[in-house]
């Protein structure tokens, strides 16, 4: 993974330094709040309802071991002994103090971390697609170019004011896991025609409260055009994002005010004057920074074949955590494992600081010392030899982390909704607690299939529940919670924003609709394999509102 | 008029407090001033707007209340989850809004 050089290191310690001197100066009262606001948000330092909030920016969401267990010492000695794992491969936490945040951040930085562009209208951490650099369906890592988007992006005079935040997310695989379609600008890395390396991009998706699905304004863009196309793009969006309407300030509304063609011409335009100029990537550079990103040597564990035969057998519980939380790797005798983060009836994303400790400790010892985290707020081990799952197995379930559900219909996103967040209308966790015990017993999930719940306490979303195959919108009506249902959504590289399906449902009610819903679909599907996902698409929204309204009802959104 | 009590964040730690009768930030909604008159509610005000200058606290605001047994309740779900904290049991040792100090006590 990359490591920082001297100028990273100087760069972040100056700006710890920088922020640990604002910070006593408004401890102090010599600054004020208004003056301060701004400058502890470009720190990722936000206030929530009950406390202050500290997002910790994760690149690309890899982390090694090491970092992982900063995470966990910040946990337990500066905060109440847990993290949270967000939709954007970040961590949050719930309860630091103003006072100690300058401390955290240089723990952070000692592990070459920081929370930098975690909040504010310029580019955020760049996401990537969590299996990157070891799926089978891959045409290249697509985190070398997440880091080179990274590194022009940290504290550009240019992008850090823009209209609103800017978030950029790339795929280097045919199967979408980075959800790039409902992204600011959605980067696909594949092979031309000749077999060069280049990028469909995709700009002008996003969700919040006007979800858009992004338009491909390139099909193949030469790798080293990236940073010279990408300026192009945040030059024409800088120049006439709006300005003047915060909730049309995105640049999918300027996509879509524009048109995608016309928006493309001025972006090309911009880009003709960008092309040969010092943005051009050197080949050199390239390679240089993808070395950082170069597989371990793994080497060939054939054994583990038989092995995981013979556990799996001998272990029904393994067998089924095997089955659905391990998938195959480009070597064959690994495998990449999820580390489920939702335990059932648990918190969806939440992590205590022993089990962030334990998952460094099971990385170092079987993992290549590699770690991710997924949009879907889950853990990742990305190489695991099929001869040492028994072992992490074991060991994740001493952490209470083998939870076999990974991409079923406990495997829930959830914001942190009203229990934290000072922007939700309604709570998300207690939501997706219940569903998640509702349907916990793991003979009903399977049964189920593949089933994606998103549940988000507020219109912008960060519960992604307009691409949940089931969405929740938690709004308030009249002082009390109530959550509207969307269906049919999906993140992947057949994006659709869900529809919603009819009036919302008050809490105590939402569980009973989400279980109609599910039952309605085991009714209708062809056979055990057409997901939810599927049917939904092959028969449309009606058996739906008809089970759950009434046949006839007209239901009102 | 709807009772009124002021909250906010204290500036050091961000932890929400209400304003008692004493002119005290204190961590528990129960403990607060009620104003129940529009006088009452303006001395809340310049009161709040003294200590967000003073630099003691951040985000202050009057939140409706109404009193339901003797107890304190806002009228907003929000201003109930700031009051009582997160509605969920999130870690070990800790249960809504209380801290190191009051579980340690």
């Amino acid at each position: 993974m990359y490591r920082y050089d001297e100028f990273d290191h100087a760069f972040v310690s100056a700006r710890v330094e920088q922020f640990r001197d604002q910070v006593q100066r408004r401890l102090s009262g010599e600054l004020a709040e208004d003056a301060f606001k701004p400058l502890r948000l470009m720190n990722g330092v936000y206030l929530q309802l009950h406390a202050y909030m500290l997002r910790v920016a994760i690149p690309y969401g890899t982390l090694s071991s090491r970092q992982m267990r900063m995470l966990a010492h910040i946990a337990r000695k500066y905060d109440r002994g847990y993290g949270h794992f967000t939709t954007r491969q970040n961590i949050q936490y719930n309860w630091p103090r103003l006072s100690d945040t300058p401390d955290i951040l240089s723990d952070l930085a000692s592990v070459e971390m920081h929370a930098l562009q975690t909040s504010g209208n310029c580019i955020r951490n760049v996401t990537a697609d969590h299996f990157a650099g070891a799926a089978a369906d891959e045409v290249a890592d697509p985190r070398p170019y997440a880091e080179i988007l990274r590194q022009w992006s940290s504290v550009h005079p240019e992008f850090s004011f823009l209209p609103r935040k800017f978030k950029i997310a790339v795929t280097g695989a045919e199967r979408d896991r980075a959800a790039i379609q409902v992204h600011d600008i959605g980067l696909h890395l594949k092979k031309d025609e000749n077999g060069k390396l280049a990028f469909a991009v995709y700009v002008g998706g996003g969700q919040g409260r006007t979800p858009m699905i992004a338009k491909k304004i390139r099909d193949f863009l030469p790798e080293e055009d990236l940073l010279s196309y990408t300026t192009a793009i945040m030059r024409v969006y800088n120049l006439y994002g709006r300005r003047d309407n915060k909730y049309k300030a995105r640049i999918k509304i300027l996509v879509h005010e524009t048109g995608a063609e016309e928006l493309a011409r001025q972006v090309e335009a911009e880009f003709a004057n960008l092309k040969d100029t010092e943005l051009k990537l050197p080949d050199a550079d390239i390679q240089a920074i993808a070395a950082y990103f170069a597989p371990a040597a793994l080497p060939n564990r054939p054994e583990g074949w038989g092995n995981l035969a013979r556990w799996k057998k001998a272990d029904p519980e393994f067998a089924r955590w095997v089955h659905q939380n391990v998938q195959p790797h480009k070597h064959p005798d690994y495998g990449m494992v999820t580390i489920s983060l939702k335990p059932i009836g648990g918190i969806p994303g939440d992590a205590s600081h022993e089990q962030m400790d334990a998952v460094a400790d099971i990385a170092d010892e079987y993992a290549f010392d590699e770690i991710r985290v997924s949009h879907e707020q889950n853990l990742i081990l990305p190489h695991v030899a099929l001869a040492d799952l028994e072992p992490v197995y074991r060991a994740l379930v001493a952490a209470g982390l083998a939870t076999a559900n990974a991409g079923l219909i406990t495997d829930i996103i959830a914001c942190p909704g009203l229990d934290y967040c000072a922007l939700a209308n309604a709570r998300s966790i207690p939501v997706a607690q219940e569903i998640s015990s509702r349907f916990g017993s793991p003979e009903r999930q399977a049964e189920i299939g593949e089933l994606k719940i998103k549940i988000s306490g507020c219109i912008n979303a960060c519960g992604h529940h307009h691409v949940g195959h089931i969405g929740l919108l938690g709004v308030e009506k009249k002082g009390e919670e109530l959550y509207q249902i969307t269906l049919g959504g999906s993140g992947d590289e057949n994006t659709s924003i869900g529809e919603i399906i009819g009036r919302g449902f008050e809490p105590e009610k939402v569980t009973d609709a989400v279980e109609t819903i599910v039952n309605t679909y085991l009714g209708l599907r062809r056979e055990k394999s057409e997901t939810f996902l599927e049917a939904y698409r092959r028969v449309g929204p009606q058996p739906f509102k008809d089970a759950l309204y009434g046949g006839g009802a007209q239901a009102a959104a | 008029m709807v009772d009124k009590v002021l909250t906010a964040n204290r500036l050091a730690d961000g932890i929400s407090v209400w304003l008692d009768a004493s002119g005290n930030w204190v961590e528990s909604l129960q403990d607060a001033f009620v104003a129940r008159h529009a006088e009452a509610v303006a001395a809340l005000e310049a009161t709040g707007k003294r200590s967000f200058d003073e630099n003691k606290v951040v985000d202050v605001n009057v939140i409706d209340v109404e009193e339901v047994d003797g107890t304190l309740r806002p009228l907003r779900m929000r201003e109930r989850i700031r009051a009582e904290g997160p509605s969920i049991p999130y870690a070990p040792g800790y249960h809504g809004l209380a801290g190191p100090k009051n579980v340690a006590a």
